[in-house]
C-alpha cells in the first residue's frame, strides 16, 4: 500500500518493521518527527520509548537497550550529534548495534535549523575518539527513509556496531509515497547480550583493554570486521552514467537535485550521468573508478564546504580532474547553479 | 582440658593486603601483622590461634572479597524431647 | 575436638579466581584500606542471601570501581563515564525482571553524570544506585570531587577546596530526596564496624526493595580512600567517622512506597495494526483514476501561516499519489513558520521525481500579496498563477504568465469559514489546470477530515473555486 508519509515519518515505520523495540532520543529540529513518531507507535507495539534528558543520556540508554541485545535506536541532529560522539565510540569499542539517525542541519554551533551536509566528517570519519566505524547510509527520499532505517538494523547487527542514517532536513521533512515493505529477518540471537539471565550471566559489555595487547587485538578485530564491510557493503546507484562525459556525485538531497541537472543538461546536449553513492562509509569507491572511467571530468556537489569530496578525490586520484560545487547555511544548490557549473567546466576543458 | 575457642579464623597471605583494619577492629585483639613479609611484600594479618570469639567483625571490615574465612563451632547436636517434638508439630 | 563451621568467608557470587584481572588474579586491584571493598562484599553478600546472583546486572562505572566485572560473577555492563544510571535504565527496561545495580563514584555520580542520577531517580526507575562517596577523584589520582570538603586540599584544590571558587560540597542524598519518585535513600559510612553494619542492612534493603519492584534506592556510602588521602587505612577509616559524616550527616532520606497515579495508556496493537498494513484497503492499491496527463507539474504554495498552505500542498500530493503519479511534498519548516510566512512545493509527475525543490513553478498559488511579490518573478514562461484576491496588483506583471485573480479567501468567508480558503484555491487549481479530477480531491477530502460539517464545507468550497473559475470570461482563463 502506497501512503504518503514524510521521511522522519518513515523512518519509524521502517523501524518497526524491522523489529525495533526501543528509542531513546532528545527533541531537536529538524530530527523531533522522529521522536514523536517513536512515541506514537512504540509503546502501542510493546516496545519503550523514553525521551532522556539530554542526548548524552539518551545515547548511554541505547547502550543500555543494546547491551541487553534490544533492536534500540536514536535520532537528533548536529548539536545533538556533537553530544553524543562519545557514546558512538563507547558503543563501537563494546561492540554494541544500534541504529542512529542524523537530520543534519546548519552549523557550526547554533547555526540553523535548514538542511545541511556538514556532518559527513563527524560520523563517516568518527567524529569520537579511537579507531572505529561508524556504517552510514545515505537515504535519498522517504521510501528510502525506511529502507534504509531497515538495512541499517540488519547491518548493525551483522557487524555488531553502530549505523547511522546521515540525512537532512530536507528528506526527513518532505512527503513523498511510502511503500511499506514486508517484515524483513528477524533480529539474529545474541548470545553475548546480558539479560540478567542464568545463560548470560557470564556475559560482560565493555570497552576497556588496559593491556597494550589486549586493546591491540581487539582493534585488530574491529580493523577486520571493517573490512570485511569494505568488501561487502558498498552500495550506489547510477542515472544516466553510460555514456556521460561529465560525471555528477552527489548523496541525499543533492542527489536530487543533480539527478534533474543532468536531465536538464542532456537537453541542452552535455552528456551528463550521476553517481550517488547510498553507503558513505563504507564509501563506494570501487564502483566510483569504474563509473568515472571515461568521463572527462567529476563534478562532486555537497551541501558543506567540501567533505565527502575528499573521498571522491581518494578513489579517483589522478584518473579524472575532479570539482566541486557547493551551497551551505541551509541553501540548496539550484539545478540551474550546477549546470552553470558544469558548463563551465567543460568548456575550460576543451580550451 | 583447655577449654577450645568458640571461634577460629583463617587468613590467606595470597590475598591480604596487610592494611591491618581487621587487627585493629578485632574486639579481643587477636589478630596481628606477619613478622614475616608476603611475596607482595607486605605484612599479612595472621591470627594468634587463640581468643577468637568468631563474631566476624574482621571479615566485614576486610576490603578483600577472600582474604578472611571465619569460623565457628558448631553448636552441639540438640537432643530434642518427646513434647518438644509434637509442639513443634503443631506450629 | 570442638566442630567448626564456616561462618564468613568469600561470597559465590565473586569469581573464585579473577581471570579477566591480567595478573595477581587472587587479588582485587583496589588499594590496602579501600573502600570499594568493602562495599563489594557487602553487595555480593546480599546478592547470595537473596538468592540474585543469576538475575543480577552489575553496571560499573569509570573511576576505581571500574573493573568491578573482574569480579562480580554476574552479568556485567561498563558504562561511560557518568552515565551508570542511563545505562541502567534502559537495561531495565529492556529486561525488567533482572536486578539492576548502577554503581558509581562522586565524581561519576555527582558531578559528570548529575544529570542521568537525577532524571534517574526522578522517573522512579526501579534500580539500585550504590554511590561510593569518597570526596575524591581516586582512578584520576586526586583531584577534586563535588563532594570534596571544604578546606581539603587535593591536586585541583592546592590551597583546599574554597566555596568562593569551587561551591559546596553537593549533598546527594538530601538533593534526591526532594524527588517525588524514589522510594529509598539512605547515607551510610564505612567509618567503624556498628556503621559497616548499617551499610551492609541498607545495601540489603535496597536490593531487597528492588526484588519486590519498589522503585528507585539508592544507598550512599561514606568510604575511605587511603591512598589519594595520603593516610592508613585506619587514618582514613578515622577520617570518614571525624570529617565526613560531620558533613555528610548519616541516616535515611527517604523510605516509603510511592504509588504511581493511573495515567492513560496506549492501546496494544501489532506492528501491521499500527503501520495499516493488515487491512489495507484494496481500493487504494490501484489508482482510482488514472491521470492520463502527462505533463509535469511544479506547483509552489505560499502564504501565511494559518491559511492552509502546507495542507494544501499535501491534498494535491495525496491526490497525485491516488492517480498513480510521483509526487513529492516539501514544506518550509522551523522558525520560518512560527514567523508567519509559511511555502511548500509540490511536484506531479509520470515519472521519478530529482529535485523536490521547485526553482520554478509552472503553478504558483499565492495566497497573499508578500507572497506573490516574492514569488511571482520565478514562474516560468508559460506558467499561472493563482492569486488570493478579486484584482491582481497593476504593476505585477510577469511576461508569458498568465495571472488569475481567485478570491478565494473571500468566497470562503461567504460560506462561514475563512479557513477553507485553500480548498477553494483547490477547487480553482484543478479546473485551471486539469491536472488532477475533482473526483480525487473529494475522496481524499473524505479520507482525511472527519468531521461530517466540516466536510460537506470543504466539498462546497472545492465546488464554489470550480464554479468561479468557470464563469470566468473565457479571454480571463
Ligand atoms: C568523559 C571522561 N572524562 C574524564 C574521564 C577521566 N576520569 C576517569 S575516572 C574519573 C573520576 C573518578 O572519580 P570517582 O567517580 O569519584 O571514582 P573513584 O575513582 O574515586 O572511585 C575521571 C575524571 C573519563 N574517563 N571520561
Ligand atoms: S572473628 Fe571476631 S574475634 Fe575472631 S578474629 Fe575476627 S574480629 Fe577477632
Ligand atoms: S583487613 Fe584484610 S587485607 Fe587488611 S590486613 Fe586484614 S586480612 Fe589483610
Ligand atoms: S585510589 Fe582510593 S578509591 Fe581508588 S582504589 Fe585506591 S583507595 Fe580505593
Amino acid at each position: 500500500m502506497r501512503q504518503l508519509c514524510k521521511g522522519n515519518v518513515a523512518v519509524i515505520q521502517g523501524a518497526l518493521l524491522a523489529g525495533c523495540q526501543a528509542y531513546y532520543g532528545y527533541p531537536i529540529t529538524p530530527a523531533s518527527e522522529i521522536a514523536e513518531a517513536a512515541a506514537f507507535y512504540l509503546p502501542q507495539v510493546g516496545g519503550v520509548f523514553l525521551q532522556a534528558e539530554s542526548e548524552v543520556a539518551a545515547i548511554n540508554m541505547v547502550y543500555g537497550a543494546a547491551s541487553a541485545g534490544q533492536r534500540v535506536m536514536t535520532a537528533s541532529s548536529g548539536p545533538g550529534i556533537s553530544l553524543m560522539q562519545e557514546g558512538l565510540s563507547y558503543l563501537a569499542g563494546a561492540e554494541l548495534p544500534c541504529v542512529v539517525v542524523d537530520v543534519v542541519r546548519g552549523g557550526p554551533g547554533l547555526g540553523n535549523i535548514a538542511p545541511e551536509q556538514s556532518d559527513y566528517f563527524a560520523l563517516v570519519k568518527g567524529g569520537g575518539h579511537g579507531n572505529y566505524r561508524n556504517l552510514v547510509l545515505a537515504p535519498a527520499s522517504v521510501q528510502e527513509m525506511a529502507d534504509l532505517t531497515m538495512l541499517a538494523f540488519e547491518l548493525a547487527d551483522r557487524y555488531r556496531n553502530p549505523a547511522v542514517l546521515l540525512t537532512d532536513g530536507f528528506i526527513g521533512q518532505m512527503m513523498e509515497p511510502l511503500e511499506l515493505r514486508a517484515r524483513i529477518t528477524p533480529p539474529p540471537e545474541k548470545p553475548w547480550a546480558v539479560r540478567g539471565t542464568a545463560a548470560t550471566r557470564k556475559n560482560l559489555i565493555t570497552s576497556i583493554h588496559l593491556e597494550p595487547d589486549a586493546l591491540e587485538a581487539h582493534i585488530r578485530k574491529l580493523e577486520a570486521k571493517y573490512r570485511e564491510a569494505q568488501q561487502r557493503e558498498p552500495r550506489h546507484e547510477l542515472y544516466l552514467a553510460e555514456d556521460a562525459e561529465v560525471l555528477l556525485v552527489g548523496y541525499g538531497i543533492v542527489s536530487r537535485v543533480l539527478r534533474s541537472a543532468a536531465e536538464q543538461a542532456r537537453e541542452q546536449g552535455l552528456r551528463v550521468g550521476l553517481f550517488r553513492p547510498i553507503t558513505l562509509w563504507p564509501f563506494p569507491a570501487q564502483a566510483l573508478r569504474e563509473a568515472a572511467r571515461d568521463v572527462r571530468a567529476v563534478l562532486v556537489v555537497e551541501m558543506s564546504t567540501g567533505q565527502m569530496v575528499e573521498d571522491v578525490r581518494l578513489a579517483l586520484r589522478e584518473q579524472v580532474p575532479v570539482h566541486f560545487y557547493s551551497r551551505v547555511g541551509g541553501n540548496v544548490p539550484l539545478v540551474e547553479e550546477v549546470n552553470a557549473k558544469m558548463f563551465e567546466l567543460v568548456e575550460t576543458a576543451v580550451h | 582440658m583447655a577449654i577450645e575457642p568458640r571461634g577460629r579464623v583463617q587468613i590467606d597471605p595470597n590475598e591480604c593486603k596487610g592494611c591491618g583494619l581487621c587487627i585493629d577492629a578485632c574486639p579481643p585483639r587477636c589478630l596481628v601483622f606477619e613478622a614475616e613479609l608476603s611475596p607482595y611484600g607486605v605484612h599479612p594479618a595472621r591470627y594468634v590461634g587463640s581468643g577468637c570469639t568468631g563474631c566476624g567483625i574482621c571479615f566485614y571490615v576486610c576490603p578483600e572479597p577472600g582474604a578472611i574465612t571465619v569460623y565457628r563451632v558448631s553448636p552441639p547436636p540438640k537432643v530434642i524431647s518427646a513434647t518438644e517434638a509434637g509442639r513443634a508439630a503443631t506450629l | 575436638m570442638a566442630e567448626y563451621e564456616v561462618v564468613h568467608s568469600k561470597s559465590p557470587v565473586f569469581y573464585p579466581v579473577y581471570e579477566r584481572k591480567a595478573d595477581l588474579q587472587h587479588q582485587t586491584h583496589y588499594c590496602p584500606g579501600c573502600g570499594h571493598g568493602v562495599v563489594h562484599k557487602l553487595i555480593a553478600e546480599t546478592i547470595a542471601d537473596l538468592d540474585l546472583q543469576d538475575r543480577t546486572i552489575f553496571v560499573s562505572p569509570v573511576g576505581c570501581s571500574v573493573f568491578a566485572y573482574y569480579y562480580f560473577d554476574v552479568g556485567n555492563v561498563q558504562a561511560a563515564h557518568g552515565r551508570a544510571s542511563a545505562v541502567a535504565t534502559a537495561l531495565k527496561r529492556a529486561c525488567p525482571e533482572s536486578i539492576v545495580i548502577a554503581y558509581q563514584g562522586d565524581g561519576d555520580l555527582a558531578a559528570i553524570g548529575t544529570a542521568e542520577i537525577v532524571h534517574a531517580a526522578n522517573r522512579g526507575e526501579p534500580i539500585t544506585v550504590f554511590f561510593i562517596n569518597n570526596a575524591i577523584y581516586g582512578m584520576t589520582g586526586g583531584q577534586m570531587a563535588p563532594t570534596t570538603l571544604v578546606g581539603q586540599t587535593t591536586t585541583t584544590t592546592p590551597w583546599g577546596r574554597r566555596p568562593e571558587n569551587e561551591g559546596f560540597p553537593l549533598r546527594v542524598c538530601e538533593l534526591l530526596a526532594t524527588l517525588e519518585a524514589p522510594v529509598y535513600i539512605e547515607r551510610v559510612a564505612l567509618s567503624d564496624n556498628k556503621n559497616i553494619m548499617k551499610a551492609r542492612k541498607a545495601i540489603r534493603k535496597a536490593l531487597e526493595l528492588q526484588r519486590d519492584g519498589a522503585g528507585f534506592s539508592l544507598v550512599e556510602i561514606l568510604s575511605p580512600c587511603p591512598t589519594i588521602w595520603k593516610m592508613t587505612p585506619t587514618e582514613a577509616r578515622d577520617w570518614v567517622a571525624e570529617h565526613m559524616i560531620r558533613n555528610f550527616p548519616l541516616g535515611v532520606f527517604r523510605d516509603r512506597k510511592v504509588k504511581m497515579p493511573e495515567s492513560s495508556r496506549p492501546p496494544r496493537r501489532t506492528v501491521a495494526e499500527v503501520l495499516g498494513l493488515a487491512d489495507a484497503p484494496a481500493e487504494a492499491e490501484t489508482p482510482a483514476t488514472r491521470s492520463a496527463d502527462a505533463r509535469e507539474w511544479k506547483i509552489k504554495i505560499a502564504g501565511f501561516g494559518g491559511q492552509g498552505v502546507l495542507l494544501l500542498g499535501q491534498i494535491l500530493a495525496e491526490m497525485g499519489m491516488r492517480e498513480g503519479k510521483e509526487v513529492s511534498w516539501l514544506p518550509s519548516y522551523g522558525p520560518e513558520m512560527r514567523s508567519g510566512s509559511a511555502h511548500c512545493h509540490v511536484c506531479l509527475s509520470s515519472k521519478r521525481i530529482g529535485s523536490p525543490l521547485i526553482e520554478h513553478p509552472n503553478v504558483l498559488v499565492a495566497m497573499n500579496e508578500i507572497s506573490l511579490r516574492k514569488f511571482a518573478p520565478s514562474v516560468v514562461p508559460g506558467g499561472m498563477i493563482l492569486y488570493n484576491r478579486r484584482t491582481v496588483p497593476a504593476d505585477v506583471e510577469i511576461p508569458n504568465v498568465r495571472v488569475f485573480a481567485i478570491p478565494a479567501s473571500e468566497l470562503a468567508d461567504q460560506l462561514g469559514a475563512a479557513k477553507v480558503g485553500n480548498i477553494v484555491m483547490l477547487g480553482a487549481l484543478l479546473e485551471l489546470t486539469g491536472a488532477l479530477s475533482s473526483a480525487t480531491a473529494e475522496t481524499v477530502l473524505q479520507g482525511t477530515v472527519k468531521n461530517s460539517d466540516l466536510l460537506a464545507l470543504d466539498l462546497q468550497a472545492l465546488h464554489a473555486g470550480r464554479d468561479y473559475v468557470r464563469q470566468l470570461p473565457l479571454e480571463a482563463r
